[in-house]
C-alpha cells in the first residue's frame, strides 16, 4: 500500500461527509474514516463543509446553488484530496460545477484547480490509495446497486465490485437489473413520489430474487431510497455503504 | 419574400449565418471496407440470412440456377424480371414462370397473382444476409414486394461484405435508378405483443441462389 | 399544465399495462444492449462519435445542405415543399389529393405525419386515410395516439386486437395474432393498390442525393412509397444528412438501438419519382420540409443538439420512468425522455412545465443514445429556464433558505445538532409515519410510498468532534 510520503509522514485527505450522510447515515462517515486511517491516511474533516448544492443544482435554481457550491470550493480548497461517500456528489463537484460557473472565470479557477483532486471513495481507494486488501472480513450474501451518477457520470463500474471482491467470506450475487435506477433522483422522490416509488419497488423485486441479506451502494440516498422500500414491503433487507463493508471486521 | 426564400432566410438567421457562406468540411463517416475472401462471405451471408428463416443456394453454372429454382417453385406460379443475369440462366421462361413482361399493367396483375417473386439483385451484403435491388427498367419494384415469396438469382461476384463496400463502389447510386432497397430477410412484424409474424405485408419467404461462375455469352 | 396525476396513478394501478410495457420495452433494451455489444460490434462507440459530429455539423449548416438538397431533388425529377408550420405541410396534401382527385391515401409509420396531424386534416375532408403499419392501423382503428416511438401498439394485447378487429372490420373475434396480421395484410393490400397518394415519413434525407431513406419492417413502407403513383414524403428539417455515403454509419446505429436488429427488413432508398422506362413506381415525388418550430431550437445553440435525435426510441426503452407511466402519460406525440427535451421546446414550455422535472435524471438516455444528445443535460437546462421563467413561489422560497442556511456552517451544526438531540433515536429503524411536529409536504410525500430512517442521536459531525476529543 502505497500512503507513506517519503518523509514517513502519512498523506492527508479531507472528506466531504455530504449533508445525507452527516445527518442521517454518519456510520457510513465514520467506515470510511476508519478505513482511510486503516490505510494509513490522516483524515481531515473541514467543519466549514455542508451541502455540494445539488438539490439547487438539480431543480434549476442556479442562483441559490452558486453561494452553496462557493461555500465549498473554500472549505476544501486547500485539501490535498477530497474523499467523498457518493458518487452524486462527487459528479456534482466534478463535473457540474463547471457549468454552474461557466460565465464566472475566477470561480472557474478554483473549479479547475480542485476537481482533479476531488475522488468518489471507491475510485481513491482503487485507484490513490491502491488498496489490495482492506483486512474486511462481511459473511453475508450481499448483492450491489449501481448509483447512477457514480455508474454513468464517473464510470464507476468494476472499482466498488473490485474492492468487494477482497472482503472475506463474502458472496457478491448480482442482481440483473444492477444497472436500473432506484428512483430516487433527489426531488423527484417526493415531486413525483408514485413514479419514484414504483421504480423502487421493480428494484426491491430484483433484490428479493437474489437472496442477498444486504444491499451495497456508494450512495446514501440511493440505499436510503432503497432500505425505504424494501421496509414497506416487509423484506428484513439491509443496506449498507460500501465503506460500512470495508470497514466491517465480522 | 416567397415561401422558400423566407424559409431558408429563417433558417439562416436561427444559425447567424450568411447567404453564400462557406460551410467547415463535414465530419468523415467510419468507412468498414476490408477484404474477405468469397468463400467466408459465403458463409457469411448464409449464416446472416438463415438466422432471419431465409436460405441460400449456392450453384455452379446457370443451368444449375434455372434447375435449382425450378424445384423451389416445386410447380407454384411466378413472375420473373427481365433482368440479364435472370434471363441468361433461362429462369423467365421456367415452366409457370410469368416472363417477358414489359406492360405496367401487366406486370402488376402478375405480381398480384403469382405466388413466388422472382429477381436478380444489384448484389447481396453478406455481413447482414440483405439483397440489394435497384429499381431499374429491367427489374421493377412490386417483383419482389407483392407474391408472398421472393427469390433472388444472383452471381456469385455480386456477394459484396457491407454497404460501405457497396457505396464506395457506386458512390451514385441514384444517377441511373431512382430507388433502392436493401433487403433484409422476410417481411415481420411484432406489433402485436411483440410476436414475431412473418409476412404481414411483404413476402414471408425469402430465398436466394448464388451462381459460380460465368453466364454463357448471349 | 399540472402533470396528470390521476392518469399516471391509473397507468402504475395497471397491472397488466405495467406487465405489457416493462416487459416490451425489456426485450428492445436488452436486443439492443446485445446487438451493440464490443463482441457484435465493437466500432459502435466510434460509430456514435462520428454520427454524433455528422449530425451536428448538418444542423449548423443547414442551409448550405438545404440548398444542395434542393438540387439533387429537383434534378432527379422531384420537388420540395417548404413548409413552416404543421398546417401548410398538412394543406400540401389535402391540396393535392383534391387537384388529383384521390380519395383514398395510404400511410406508412411515421411520426413527422402524427406531429401534423395529418389524418385530423384528411379525414374531415372527405378523404380516407388509412395507416398501413399494423400497430399504427390498429391504433388508428382505436383512435388513440402512438405509445412508443418505434412500437406504437406496444400497450395493446391481442385480447384486445381481437376486439377491436371484430368492432371495426366486421370479421370474426380471433384471438390469434398470426391470423389478425393477415387480416390487416388483406385489408390493406387493397388499400395499396387503390390509392392515389402514399404518404411515408423518413429516417434520413441524404443532401448529395436528394434521396429519402425509409427504415421498417413490414413492407408497408414499401408499398407505400411505390405502389400508389404519387409519393409524398414528410420530413422534418432534422433528417438532413450530407452523403450517401454517410449511411452506413447511421444505419448501423439505427436498427440495431431501435431493435438490436443489424438492419431491419427493408431499407428503401428513395430518390425522385420512376424513371423512363420502369414499369412501376410513382409518377410523382414530393418532398415536404417542414420547420413546425424547428428554426427556433436550431437558434439555441445550447439546445440545437435536441434535433441530432434519430427516432430510434432507444431512450424510451432505457427510461424507468417512461417503463413505468408509459407513452400517453406524455403531453404530446413524442414520448420518453426525448418527448419530455423536445416538447416543451416544440410546443411552448408552459404546455408542461412539470415535463423537465419527471425524471431521476439517472442518464440511462444518454447512456444509449446513437447520437450522443445530453438529455439530462437538456433536462437540466429546461429546468433552469422554467425557474428563471416562472418559479415555483413556495419553491423559491424553500432553496432561498436552504442557500442561505448552508452557507452558515455554525447555524447549520447548532440546527442539526438540536434537531437530534430532540428526536434522535438511539435504536435506529425505520419509520413508516411522521410524528405530529414532522407532517411536512415533502415528508408525506416520501411517506406515502416507503419507509424513512429515524434520525439518529448524533451527526457526523458530532460524532467526529468526540472521537477527536
Amino acid at each position: 500500500m502505497a500512503v507513506l510520503q517519503s518523509g514517513g509522514m502519512p498523506r492527508r485527505v479531507a472528506i466531504f461527509v455530504t449533508c445525507l450522510v452527516d445527518q442521517l447515515f454518519p456510520r457510513a462517515g465514520m467506515a470510511m474514516v476508519e478505513v482511510l486511517e486503516r490505510l494509513g491516511f490522516a483524515v481531515d474533516f473541514p467543519e466549514s463543509q455542508t451541502c455540494c448544492a445539488q438539490p439547487a443544482f438539480n431543480s434549476g435554481y442556479l442562483e441559490e446553488a452558486r453561494p452553496v457550491a462557493r461555500h465549498f470550493l473554500r472549505g476544501f480548497a486547500d485539501a490535498e484530496y477530497v474523499v467523498i461517500p457518493s458518487g452524486s456528489c462527487t459528479s456534482m463537484i466534478s463535473r457540474h460545477y463547471e457549468e454552474l460557473f461557466a460565465g464566472e472565470a475566477s470561480t472557474l479557477e478554483q473549479v479547475r484547480a480542485l476537481s482533479p483532486r476531488v475522488y468518489e471513495f471507491s475510485r481513491f481507494l482503487v485507484e490513490v490509495a491502491q488498496a489490495d486488501d482492506l483486512g474486511a472480513r462481511f459473511p453475508h450474501k450481499v448483492t450491489y446497486h449501481d448509483s447512477c451518477h457514480a455508474l454513468r457520470e464517473l464510470s464507476l463500474k468494476e472499482h466498488p465490485r473490485q474492492l468487494l471482491r477482497q472482503v472475506q467470506d463474502l458472496e457478491l450475487i448480482e442482481m440483473p437489473i444492477a444497472e436500473e435506477c432506484c428512483g430516487f433522483g433527489g426531488t423527484f422522490s417526493v415531486k413525483f413520489a408514485e413514479i419514484s416509488g414504483a421504480m423502487a419497488r421493480t428494484k426491491v423485486d430484483a433484490i428479493v430474487k437474489t437472496g442477498a441479506s444486504h444491499v451495497v451502494s456508494l450512495d446514501s440516498s440511493c440505499l436510503m431510497q432503497l432500505r425505504g422500500a424494501l421496509s414497506r414491503a416487509g423484506h428484513n433487507i439491509q443496506t449498507v455503504h460500501l465503506a460500512e463493508v470495508l470497514a466491517s471486521r465480522g | 419574400m416567397d415561401v422558400r426564400d423566407d424559409f431558408m432566410e429563417r433558417v439562416r438567421h436561427a444559425l447567424g449565418r450568411k447567404l453564400g457562406q462557406k460551410p467547415l468540411p463535414p465530419p468523415e463517416p467510419l468507412l468498414r471496407i476490408r477484404y474477405v475472401p468469397v468463400e467466408e462471405k459465403i458463409e457469411r451471408f448464409r449464416a446472416a440470412l438463415e438466422s432471419l428463416t431465409g436460405t441460400l443456394t449456392v450453384v455452379d453454372s446457370p443451368e444449375a440456377a434455372a434447375r435449382a429454382a425450378a424445384a423451389l417453385l416445386n410447380g407454384r406460379t411466378a413472375v420473373a424480371s427481365n433482368h440479364p443475369f435472370l434471363v441468361s440462366c433461362g429462369i423467365p421462361t421456367l415452366p409457370r414462370v410469368a416472363g417477358g413482361i414489359t406492360d405496367p399493367e401487366e406486370l402488376r396483375n402478375a405480381c398480384v397473382n403469382s405466388a413466388v417473386g422472382i429477381t436478380s439483385a444489384y448484389c447481396l451484403l453478406a455481413d447482414t444476409g440483405t439483397i440489394v435491388l435497384r429499381a431499374t427498367p429491367e427489374e421493377p419494384r412490386m417483383i419482389s414486394l407483392l407474391p408472398p415469396v421472393h427469390l433472388a438469382v444472383v452471381a456469385a461476384d455480386r456477394l459484396l461484405s457491407n454497404l460501405d463496400e457497396m457505396l464506395s463502389m457506386t458512390p451514385r447510386p441514384f444517377d441511373d435508378s431512382s430507388a433502392m432497397v436493401l433487403i433484409t430477410g422476410p417481411s415481420r412484424t411484432g406489433d402485436i405483443e411483440q410476436f414475431l409474424v412473418r409476412g404481414v405485408h411483404g413476402p414471408a419467404e425469402v430465398h436466394t441462389i448464388l451462381v459460380r461462375g460465368k453466364p454463357p455469352k448471349e | 399544465m399540472p402533470a396528470p396525476a390521476a392518469a399516471i396513478r391509473k397507468t402504475l394501478a395497471d397491472a397488466n399495462l405495467q406487465l405489457a410495457i416493462y416487459t416490451g420495452t425489456g426485450r428492445f433494451k436488452d436486443n439492443r444492449t446485445r446487438a451493440v455489444s464490443a463482441q457484435l460490434l465493437p466500432e459502435y462507440q466510434e460509430l456514435r462519435a462520428r454520427a454524433a459530429a455528422i449530425k451536428r455539423h448538418t444542423l449548423d449548416f443547414l442551409d448550405v445542405y438545404l440548398m444542395q438538397l434542393e438540387s439533387s431533388v429537383q434534378a432527379k425529377g422531384g420537388r420540395i415543399i417548404w413548409a413552416s408550420t404543421a398546417e401548410e405541410a398538412a394543406d400540401f396534401v389535402l391540396g393535392l389529393a383534391k387537384e388529383r382527385g384521390v380519395t383514398t391515401i395510404v400511410k406508412s409509420k411515421s411520426m413527422t405525419t402524427e406531429e401534423i396531424h395529418l389524418n385530423d386534416r384528411l379525414e374531415p375532408n372527405g378523404l380516407e386515410s388509412v395507416e398501413t403499419d399494423l400497430g399504427e392501423y390498429i391504433l388508428q382503428l382505436a383512435g388513440q395516439r402512438p405509445y412508443h416511438i418505434v412500437a406504437p401498439a406496444i400497450h395493446m394485447t391481442r385480447e384486445d386486437v381481437a376486439d377491436l378487429f371484430a368492432a371495426k372490420l366486421g370479421v370474426a373475434r380471433d384471438t390469434v395474432i398470426e391470423n389478425q396480421a393477415m387480416t390487416a395484410r388483406r385489408v390493406l393490400r387493397e388499400k395499396f393498390l387503390s390509392a392515389g397518394i402514399g404518404v411515408t415519413g423518413t429516417n434520413f434525407v441524404v443532401a448529395d442525393s436528394g434521396a429519402v431513406v425509409i427504415v421498417e419492417n413490414e413492407g408497408n413502407g414499401r408499398l407505400t412509397h411505390s405502389a400508389p403513383p404519387v409519393h409524398v414524403a414528410i420530413a422534418g428539417l432534422e433528417k438532413l444528412i450530407p452523403r450517401t455515403r454517410d449511411l452506413g454509419v447511421f444505419l448501423d446505429l439505427l436498427g440495431r438501438s431501435a431493435s438490436g436488429q443489424p438492419l431491419t427488413s427493408y431499407t428503401s432508398v428513395v430518390s425522385g419519382p420512376r424513371r423512363p422506362g420502369e414499369l412501376d413506381g410513382p409518377e410523382e415525388f414530393y418532398l415536404v420540409l417542414l420547420d413546425g418550430g424547428r428554426t427556433k431550437i436550431l437558434a439555441d445553440v445550447e439546445k440545437r443538439e435536441s434535433l441530432q435525435c434519430i427516432r430510434c426510441g432507444a431512450c424510451l426503452n432505457a427510461c424507468p420512468v417512461y417503463r413505468k407511466i408509459g407513452g400517453h402519460n406524455y403531453p404530446w406525440v413524442y414520448s420518453g425522455p426525448i418527448g419530455k427535451v423536445i416538447t416543451p421546446q416544440f410546443q411552448g414550455r408552459e404546455t408542461a412545465p412539470w415535463l423537465p422535472s419527471a425524471s431521476s435524471l439517472c442518464g440511462a438516455c444518454a447512456e444509449v443514445c446513437p447520437v450522443k444528445i445530453d438529455i439530462p443535460g437538456l433536462l437540466l437546462k429546461l429546468r433552469q429556464e422554467n425557474v428563471e421563467a416562472a418559479p415555483d413561489p413556495e419553491e423559491k422560497k424553500l432553496f432561498q433558505r436552504w442557500s442561505w442556511l448552508m452557507q452558515r456552517p455554525g447555524l447549520y451544526a447548532w440546527l442539526s445538532w438540536l434537531g437530534l438531540t430532540l428526536f434522535g433515536r438511539r435504536s435506529g429503524g425505520w419509520v413508516r409515519s411522521a410524528p405530529w411536529f414532522a407532517r411536512t409536504a415533502l415528508l408525506r410525500a416520501w411517506l406515502s410510498q416507503r419507509d424513512f430512517p429515524a434520525p439518529p442521536p448524533r451527526s457526523f459531525r458530532d460524532q467526529w468532534k468526540e472521537r477527536k476529543r
